[in-house]
């Protein structure tokens, strides 16, 4: 076959049991999983299932892990409950979370992380005397892995130490090695699933194109992990200059997850919910070593420790204001208070946390101290590092000032955006008898399970890691393990399915145009001015981008309104919003780079729209610190104690929400009682 | 907050299709200019778009030539520091130059065994297909991580 051009790609076609889009921490997961079970079903079957992985990057450094972590912040080890973890879970998040979901990744999430340190990731040790070594001097100390009773070192009650620059190299080769490379195609940017031509419940597909050379890639597919990732640049960022790329969470991360989910018509949860992490200004490093392992207090900018000054203000959001650990959103609440009060800047009071502890070390101990304050931000997030440099700041002679960054939407961190899917079947969950609210659509199904774990509404598409919402608190570790949950059911699908055909909803030349349509705007169009980023006939995906950042960060609750927002200004953001959408089909695409930002770009102007539709349905504010309705500002348990769901017409282009009723599956009283005495 | 590459040393990876720049990029900024014509020098890499790039250091990490660097971001951050790594096998080293001039160094471990020697199924047992639908992994009896809990936390098993 003759080779692509620009203006005329090639066409490729697969047919594939398990199609795998995205290749981070979940689908890394996944493949491990899958691989060994497709060999027992070859084992006693014969059958060899046809199983691909494709990423729009390379798998050694994609994803949310690619540039490393300096902690896992998951795992549960021998002394804590998978039911404590689903209590943590539910109360950071305000208490709309479910628990099954949760629970069941407690429980698994520890063999994905034993998994890791038997691959080589060096884990930090606790010895007998209660010294801290690094990964790879405790292996030659001769102290025992985790899985053999090793002690890891805490940072926080969830969280383990690792020496992480390599954490997703590492993960990556084991998946590459189980899948071998045949099964993985990288550069690849899958952009829209497709139905079945004649089950529209049904999943049958997913096109996508090359960045690196003219080909449209077209895969039918029995069953698709869709785990792609959060969505990161849809509001506009607190630095637009060269700065607008070191987002707290990956940039790539663009939406696709949500996007291409709810256009195939699947159920989406809890996408008001939104995450604002409060981090070291500008370089977004991580404050979580700082806070818990070195004992770091925040001020405002006169010193004073706003978390005890404003402690009464947790009071007006009862029972979650009352948590031994109050909710993420509530610490920013407090924060922001200070903030608006005009009492900034925010400070990490470095200095005064490394001073105490310099008074029980040793000069070597001291030494090592400091280089675990530099390896936390070395190890994920070295542009924090850049600025300290470039301000001269050492952490144990100057501060470093805190911001709440701009909103993201994920699903794995501390928030829990998604697909609405099916969980665990041993937990005591809701079933299909119990019903639900009215106003659940009568196409989709009642109860917390209908057949396959991590399987959407739409038949034979799973999700994990971001995609799956209203549950939160996986990180990288638990992203893994539910990759691994979701392939056994994959598996399972494919085999109760392995007699039908997926036939696609859309001719291949028709979805080969729409997926080129950018490119065809350009060529087009591109004589007409001299001057080839200002066209009337077609938008520069930067300038859309920015575009969509402006309205979520002036209407939806951006930084700039102090995460504010109303009904009145909701109703503008949806009419521009709408706008919007329309003119996406007039972006342009002057080369196969810039057709990746407009989907990108694509997928995120759906997914700001889902984050808009659910505030605006909602009527509180769930999550205060996170962002505000202020014509509904306050959180309302009696009506609001619930999901918000959705779902999407692809072909009437609009939103229904809708509620469906929360259940707690364990306790969650005993969060709200007094703490023990220490 | 953007990397940059230098002219003394990008070689355009000895003009193989592809750079490991490029390989890697996770946000496909890494391009090779083979005819020159979008930055005067043929053959070698560059990042096309840096106001994209999360300074993940993934390119810097992977250059044979040690050719990428970064300068950090002109819109926030004072000139004169610079933060560079070199990653072996087993570790990786981190010089630190601040604006003043202090120097620092640190060295850190990035894994514990050999790269590339990863037998993910090695001692894993071959799970039955009749097990699909049981709770767990399928290295759950032998990996020591599966956390059954209290069955009375339980509140709406029955």
């Amino acid at each position: 076959m003759s080779e692509g051009t620009f203006g005329n790609p090639k066409i490729v076609q697969e047919e594939l049991d398990v199609l795998m889009i995205g290749g981070g921490m979940a689908c890394c997961g996944t493949a491990y999983e899958i691989m060994r079970w497709a060999e027992a079903v070859k084992a006693e079957s014969g059958v060899e299932l046809k199983i691909k992985m494709v990423d729009k990057a390379a798998v050694d450094r994609s994803g949310a892990v690619a540039q490393g972590l300096s902690a896992i912040n998951t795992y549960i080890g021998p002394d804590l409950d998978p039911a404590d973890y689903t209590r943590m879970v539910s109360n950071d998040l305000m208490g709309i979370t479910r628990d099954d979901l949760a629970y069941d990744l407690g429980r698994n999430v520890d063999d994905s992380v034993h998994l890791f340190e038997e691959w080589g990731l060096p884990i930090w040790k606790t010895d007998a005397d209660g010294v801290r070594h690094d990964g790879a001097e405790s292996m030659k100390e001769g102290l025992p892995l985790l899985k053999d009773g090793g002690k890891p070192v805490r940072s926080g009650k969830w969280q383990i130490m690792i020496n992480g620059e390599s954490y997703k190299w590492i993960v990556a080769e084991a998946a590459k090695k189980a899948l071998g490379l045949s099964r993985i195609e990288e550069r690849i940017f899958i952009v829209k699933l497709l139905n079945d031509k004649n089950d529209p419940s049904r999943i049958a597909g997913a096109v996508g194109f090359s960045v690196r050379d003219n080909t449209i890639h077209v895969y039918k597919a029995k069953s698709i992990m869709l785990a792609a990732g959060g969505c990161v640049n849809l509001f506009r960022p607190r630095s637009v200059g060269e700065g607008a790329g070191r987002a707290w969470y990956p940039v790539w991360n663009a939406g696709s997850t949500y996007a291409m989910a709810a256009e195939a018509g699947a159920e989406m949860t809890m996408m008001e919910n939104r995450f604002v992490p409060a981090r070291f200004k500008d370089g977004y490093g991580p404050v979580g070593a700082w806070f818990l392992l070195f004992k770091a207090k925040a001020t405002n900018g006169y010193g004073e420790d706003y978390m005890v000054k404003n402690k009464e203000m947790l009071n007006d959001y009862p029972p979650y204001g009352q948590a031994a650990v109050p909710a993420s959103c509530l610490r920013n609440h407090l924060m922001l208070h200070e903030m608006k009060e005009g009492r900034g800047p925010i400070y990490m009071d470095t200095v005064t946390a490394l001073a105490k502890l310099r008074e029980t070390l040793s000069p070597k101990e001291v030494k090592h101290l400091e280089s675990e304050a530099w390896e936390d931000f070395l190890d994920m997030c070295i542009g924090q590092c850049g600025i300290w440099v470039g301000e001269n700041i050492e952490p144990e002679k100057k501060m470093s000032e805190l911001m709440p960054t701009e909103p993201y939407l994920l699903g794995s961190h501390s928030g829990c955006c998604g697909i609405w899917v099916s969980g665990p079947t041993d937990l005591g969950a809701p079933t299909a008898e119990e019903g639900d609210y009215d106003g659940v659509p009568a196409h989709l199904p009642r109860g917390w399970n209908w057949g396959y774990r991590s399987m959407t509404t739409v038949k034979g598409l799973f999700t994990a890691g971001d995609g799956v919402g209203a549950s939160g608190h996986k990180f990288s570790s638990g992203s893994h393990a539910e990759g691994r949950l979701a392939a056994k059911a994959m598996v399972q699908y494919v085999l109760d399915n392995k007699d039908w055909k997926p036939e696609l909803d859309t001719p291949v030349e028709q979805i080969a145009e729409e997926i080129y349509k950018p490119v065809r705007n350009f060529l087009e169009h591109k004589d007409y001015t001299t001057a080839i980023d200002i066209n009337p006939h077609y938008i520069v995906p930067k300038m859309l981008q920015m575009r969509l950042q402006k309205i979520m960060d002036e209407y939806v609750a951006g930084c700039a309104t102090y995460y504010n927002t109303n009904d009145k200004m909701l109703a503008v953001a949806e009419e521009k919003l709408e706008m919007l959408k329309e003119d996406s089909l007039k972006m342009r695409a002057k080369d196969l780079h810039e057709l990746l930002r407009a989907w990108e770009n694509y997928h995120r102007i759906i997914t700001a729209e889902a984050h808009m539709k659910h505030i605006q349905f909602r009527e509180e504010s769930r999550y205060p610190g996170f962002y505000y309705r202020t014509d509904k500002n306050f959180v309302d348990e009696k009506n609001w104690h619930c999901f918000v769901n959705s779902i999407y017409d692809k072909s009437t282009k609009k939103w229904t929400c809708f509620k469906r009723k929360h259940v707690d599956l364990v306790d969650k009283s005993k969060l709200f009682k007094a703490a023990a005495p220490h | 907050m953007p990397t940059y590459v230098r002219t003394d040393k990008c070689d355009g990876c000895k003009g193989q299709d592809k750079t490991a720049c490029m390989y890697i990029c996770p946000h496909d900024l890494m391009a090779l200019d083979k005819d020159g014509s979008q930055t005067g020098h043929p053959m070698k890499a560059w990042n096309q778009e840096p106001e994209q790039c999360w300074e993940c250091y993934s390119c810097v990490k992977i250059c044979p030539q040690n050719a990428i660097e970064v300068r950090h971001y002109a819109d926030i951050v004072p000139l004169g520091g610079s933060v560079q790594p070199l990653r072996g096998s087993d570790s990786i080293m981190w010089t630190i130059k601040f604006r003043n001039g202090t120097l620092k160094r640190f060295k850190f471990p990035i894994r514990t065994t050999a790269e590339g020697s990863i037998d993910p199924y090695g001692g894993k047992p071959m799970p039955k297909v009749a097990e699909l639908s049981m709770p767990g992994v399928f290295t759950k009896e032998v990996m020591g991580g599966y956390r059954a809990g209290k069955p009375e936390e339980l509140i709406r098993r029955k």
